[in-house]
């Protein structure tokens, strides 16, 4: 790694105050992805404002079964406590079928929301890539691309985003509390997001100098829900497909449904098209069928990941079916 | 930049300067002269690297050694202080080595499983080496030696 200045945040403000006037600086939190980059040459730092000691780490309790997750609370311990295994079954699936024990350890929800892609010419320094070079090219159209999006892509960018837990944020509805310069904002995951388009380097809503201080969980209003990650090996593998799913279905009726497909888009994709005509349908294998295949038709597959699109359908209507299941079955 | 920490390393107290930029896993090897955690891919896939910090398995490779300020690391030269540890002596007769240099994060990854559990199924064993890769073994008789100090009580 290159030379850097290195400090500790004693206070949000502070740190917030700090970073929005200095260019090349970043907060450091668990640094599983950003040291990583900084040793790849991804990134460049000049200062690494360490934000640990910060006190947003709680998991505090919000009106009617909702959950406030703070940013510096680590993966492992998200995953670990009793209200998000019992309400939020799906975050804690997510979060355990990603990554290894050592990194879920280190990783914070703040940063695995910032986490990036892993398509390897972006960690390529010496190849084209227009999210890291903006205007260089992208070497994935003609290289290696079988793990890249299907869905959310754009001429100059289909670098998959990489994180289980944010697809099932994602599915949840979650809501970022980030801190700036002027205030406090809260933000939609869903808006957090940004498209590739023709600005690729823009990945997310956020600032810079802004920071992520919470993630608020609205009250659960399923009862079964899931988190299905389809890969290549049984652990510490990135998904191919995945799809978080929860239903309230009464007398075979679907109520409500929240949809996200993980490991096809550029973004964690909320699968609004299936969620729309799930609600008010029969949770049948043909509604299924149905939906997932409405959700993949704006699939846009290269030369290699063709296979994705019939992949994730698969996974989706599996997904369905197995909460459909814990419902007590189909109609 | 130079930073002074203090911590705790297998029992004794260490004092030193390190730079901003020297990660954990380079301060315990190049400057300390603890070897026993070995550097395989340095980006965090392999485990080659794991200590426990504070009784929780890291990958030291994508720590900074001024993060570890403050900090009690465990790495596998303190697994031995006067005998082996019950998971050297189960890798040891479970032929659960072949080139070694798996074995340090193996062990310090097994180890913080059976600080929080000491009877984990086979599925538990797995995930907890999930981050640590070998490829000489197979890993089956790593999980026969985890499994076997799980039953012994650790």
């Amino acid at each position: 790694m290159k030379n850097f200045l290195y400090g500790r945040a004693s206070s949000t403000r502070a740190a917030v105050d700090f970073l929005s006037n200095r260019k090349n600086a970043f907060f450091l939190a668990g640094g599983t992805n950003l040291l990583d980059h900084l040793k790849l040459g991804v990134e460049y730092a000049e200062v690494l404002l360490d934000i640990e000691d910060l006190p947003e780490r709680e998991l505090t309790d919000l009106e009617e079964g909702g959950l406030r997750l703070g940013a510096l609370a680590l993966n492992s311990e998200v995953a670990a406590d009793a209200r998000v295994k019992s309400n939020f079954p799906m975050l804690a699936e997510a979060i355990l079928s990603g990554a290894s024990p050592q990194l879920r350890n280190m990783a914070t929800i703040g940063g695995n929301l910032l986490q990036r892609t892993r398509c390897s010419f972006f960690r390529d320094i010496h190849a084209p890539c227009n999210k890291r070079n903006p205007g260089s090219g992208c070497a994935a159209l003609e290289g290696a691309h079988r793990n890249h999006a299907i869905l959310g892509t754009s001429e100059d960018c289909f670098a998959t985003h990489p994180s289980d837990m944010d697809v099932a944020l994602a599915a949840l509805d979650a809501v970022l509390v980030i801190r700036g310069v002027t205030g406090e904002r809260r933000l939609p995951l869903e808006s957090f997001y940004l498209l590739p388009g023709d600005t690729p380097w823009r990945e997310t809503a956020l600032a810079h100098g802004e920071m992520i201080t919470a993630v608020e969980l609205p009250p659960p209003f399923f009862v079964h829900s899931i988190y299905l990650k389809v890969r290549e090996r049984a652990s510490f593998e990135f998904a191919l497909a995945a799809a978080a799913v929860a239903l309230e279905v009464r007398e075979g009726m679907i109520l409500a449904a929240r949809v996200a497909l993980g490991g096809v888009g550029t973004v964690p994709w909320r699968a609004r098209e299936a969620e729309r005509l799930l609600v008010g349908a029969f949770a049948t294998p043909e509604a299924f069928e149905v939906a997932a295949e409405a959700e993949l038709a704006a699939a846009l597959p290269h030369r290699d990941n063709f296979f994705k699109v019939e992949l994730a359908r698969r996974t989706l209507v599996r997904a369905l079916s197995e909460v459909a299941e814990k419902w007590g079955g189909f109609e | 930049m130079q930073h002074k920490i203090l911590l705790t390393i297998n029992g004794e107290q260490y004092e030193n300067f390190v730079s901003s930029e020297r990660t954990l896993l380079d301060f315990l090897r190049d400057d300390l002269g603890i070897t026993g955690s070995k550097k395989g891919c340095d980006e965090g896939e392999c485990g080659a690297c794991t200590v426990l910090v504070d009784g929780i398995a890291v990958d030291s490779c994508l720590m900074l050694a001024v993060e570890a300020d403050g900090c009690e690391l465990l790495t596998v030269e303190g697994l031995n202080k006067s005998e082996l540890d019950p998971l050297q002596k189960a890798f040891i007769e479970h032929g659960a080595i072949q080139c070694g240099y798996c074995t340090p994060g193996m062990l310090l990854s097994a180890k913080a499983l059976l600080l929080e559990k000491n009877d984990p199924t086979d599925d538990e064993i797995k995930e907890a080496i999930a981050g640590n890769l070998c490829r000489c073994t197979g890993y089956l008789s790593i999980i026969d030696a985890i499994r076997s100090v799980a039953k012994g009580g650790g």
